[in-house]
């Protein structure tokens, strides 16, 4: 319960503040507790790899686990500091998805690396690069909740943060091969020195605050113009303008850059956040006509949409082709070897699934960790994206509202894509696991997109400062008491 | 080796649980504000109960010694029958001032009177929180709040 006294454990902020304050908990107590359970688990789990592995268990792993808990004990102190009242469950999960991520990834590391070794290749762990990866994320959380202090700031730049979007977004599909290599089909990545980093992944969470405070200046518009046809309202043509833009948009990822899944990715979001602004369940309906129409077209048209709704069909049947339901069909022998309580982690062979540490790391998951732990796992995805969606019910201004939504969709619609694609649930469709896979700009973007979420969820639960009066239940005059004493005479 | 499986799924789950329980408890605060349950804003108003006003006194005036109990509604002062505190007073208005509560905090607002509400010395044109013990002037009457 949200007993004070709980609230209070280890939150000096609580004990001084004024009276107005102390009534509301800041919770930060139930934060470290479940940011230490965290650092046990994946200190466990590194711990049953190792074992499982026949790698000698020594005293290491423990300090391994310590310097995890330190890494995300910093990013705890940051959110006590700048985000006293932000939500207490974003960062555990977060800090438990990231986690168990690298063990995963660590896992297969070592799969890959004694596949090498046999075929006398050389071979690059991932893990240090992503462990390097994380630790620049945290910093990057850190950055955001210093240098934004209301998340309200962000619409004075709301133009800016479009335009930046879509620049980065179009970038790899302007620029010459040679910074903008084509890798596995999709030309997304740019090449700086010895990294390569897919802008996209920012351009998601820039292109969304432009949304929210687009949609939150012009949403008037949207509800009131209109025509009734049919007894449905009928927007006006010219305020169509955002759904055919993020259509076209979503097209133009799709075409030039062949990333099936970003695309998707977009329009999910931005009809998602139209539906939010508005309240009107035409848009949605708009929306789906668009998407069924672009993705038919986009199935006559290219050749690799195809290619992946056949996959999608019957991975089996195009098993041997190039493209082919190779990946997808191994991803369900994965899964299925797993079954209810998995092989157990570090017991399994998740190796076999090309890309396993990046866009079918939830195959690699759901064959270690069986049924029971890929369900855990979405039960966390679930509970962050609902801590999320809670704190926009809970904020008061209208942009918080519609960022803080959209920011939360767009993390579980990630998911669902992307766990739905590994499950022959919808066409595979390539896009990273948020803070599991591998893969700096997807882990950088995510956590810049939770560092928004906690500042919003701050300012939800941050008590007023008493400037504006809460309503106060009125009764009649009449009934109001008044307790007479003899005058003392 | 299926001891630890199976512990570590259990784990897992543990900590699901122990998220999910977080969750449960907020579900009294939907709004992010503290919505007021019986049973669960007792506990919490206790300690804040030592230093909040609970008694308006008069302390001068010819209703001297009157006590009224604050219990979150709003206390109107005037010479209209209908006021909370009733003002028998040449210096005061038909409806002279309220006293209402704001969060934790009790404000004086003065509603249109012809000769002024002061707190303190300082005249009210505007809602002020009233703290603990600071007189209230209404023509010839004074009240302060008292815990």
């Amino acid at each position: 319960m949200a007993s004070p006294a709980q609230g209070a454990v280890g939150s000096p902020a609580v004990g001084q503040g004024a009276a107005a304050e102390s009534t509301t908990p800041t919770r930060r107590g139930t934060e470290l507790w479940l940011l230490g359970f965290a650092a046990a688990l994946v200190t466990g789990a590194l711990m049953l790899v190792e074992a499982n592995q026949e790698q000698t268990l020594t005293f290491r792993i423990v300090w391994y686990g310590l310097a995890f808990l330190a890494l995300f004990g910093v990013a705890h102190v940051a959110v006590r500091r700048f985000a006293p009242y932000a939500d207490p469950l974003i960062l555990p999960c977060v800090a438990v998805l990231n986690g168990l991520g690298l063990v995963i990834i660590y896992r297969i590391d070592l799969a890959l690396s004694e596949r090498a070794i046999q075929a006398g290749r050389e071979f690059n762990n991932d893990v240090p690069k992503q462990i390097l990866w994380t630790t620049v994320a945290l910093a990057l959380l850190l950055a955001v909740l210093i240098l934004i202090k209301d998340h309200r700031t962000l619409t004075k730049y709301s133009y800016t943060f479009g335009l930046a979007g879509l620049v980065l977004l179009a970038l790899p599909a302007v620029l010459p091969g040679f910074i903008a290599p084509t890798i596995n089909g999709a030309k997304i990545w740019l090449r700086v020195g010895p990294f390569s980093i897919q802008p996209g992944e920012f351009s998601k969470v820039l292109l969304l605050v432009f949304f929210a405070a687009f949609l939150v200046s012009k949403r008037d518009l949207f509800m009131a113009a209109g025509r009734r046809v049919l007894g449905i309202d009928l927007p006006r043509a010219r305020d169509l303008g955002p759904v055919l833009f993020a259509w076209a948009m979503s097209l133009g990822v799709l075409v030039f850059q062949k990333d099936l899944g970003t695309s998707l990715l977009f329009y999910g979001t931005i009809l998602v956040m139209l539906y939010v602004a508005t309240e009107r369940g035409v848009w949605v309906g708009i929306g789906v006509t668009l998407f069924v129409g672009g993705a038919f077209v986009a199935y006559k048209l290219f050749t690799h949409v195809q290619q992946r709704v056949a996959n999608w069909f019957d991975p089996l049947a195009t098993y041997n082709d190039i493209g082919g339901g190779y990946q997808i069909a191994q991803a369900l022998f994965g899964l299925g070897t797993g079954g209810v309580g998995g092989t157990g982690l570090g017991a399994g062979r998740p190796d076999l699934v090309p890309l396993a540490n990046t866009d079918f790391i939830v195959a690699a998951i759901g064959e270690e960790l069986g049924f029971i732990g890929l369900a855990a796992l979405l039960l966390i995805y679930a509970v962050l994206a609902l801590r999320g969606m809670r704190s926009a019910l809970a904020v008061r201004d209208t942009f918080g509202k519609l960022l803080g939504g959209g920011l939360s969709f767009l993390l579980i619609m990630q998911v669902f894509v992307v766990v739905g694609g590994v499950t022959k649930l919808i066409p595979m469709t390539g896009i990273t696991a948020p803070f599991l896979s591998y893969g700096g700009s997807s882990l950088l973007a995510n956590y810049i997109l939770v560092a928004l979420l906690l500042r919003i969820s701050d300012a939800a639960r941050r008590p007023q400062s008493g400037s504006r009066p809460r309503p106060v239940p009125q009764a009649p005059i009449a009934e109001a008491h008044t307790v007479m004493v003899e005058r003392p005479s | 080796m299926q001891l630890t499986r199976a512990g570590f799924l259990a784990l897992l789950w543990l900590f699901v649980l122990a998220a999910l329980r977080v969750v449960r408890s907020d579900l009294y605060a939907a709004s992010g504000l503290r919505v007021a349950v019986p049973g669960f804003r007792r506990s919490s108003e206790k300690k804040v109960r030592g230093k909040a006003p609970r008694q308006l006194v008069v302390t001068h005036g010819a209703l001297q010694g009157t006590r009224i109990t604050l219990d979150g509604r709003p206390i109107m002062m005037g010479r209209a029958d209908d006021s909370t505190l009733v003002l028998d007073d040449d210096y005061a208005s038909t409806r002279h001032a309220r006293l209402s509560l704001r969060g934790t905090d009790w404000y004086v607002e003065d509603l249109g009177s012809t000769n002024g509400t002061y707190l303190d010395r300082a005249k009210v044109t505007q809602p002020l929180r009233v703290p603990l013990g600071v007189p209230i002037r209404i023509g010839k009457t004074v009240i302060e709040l008292r815990s």
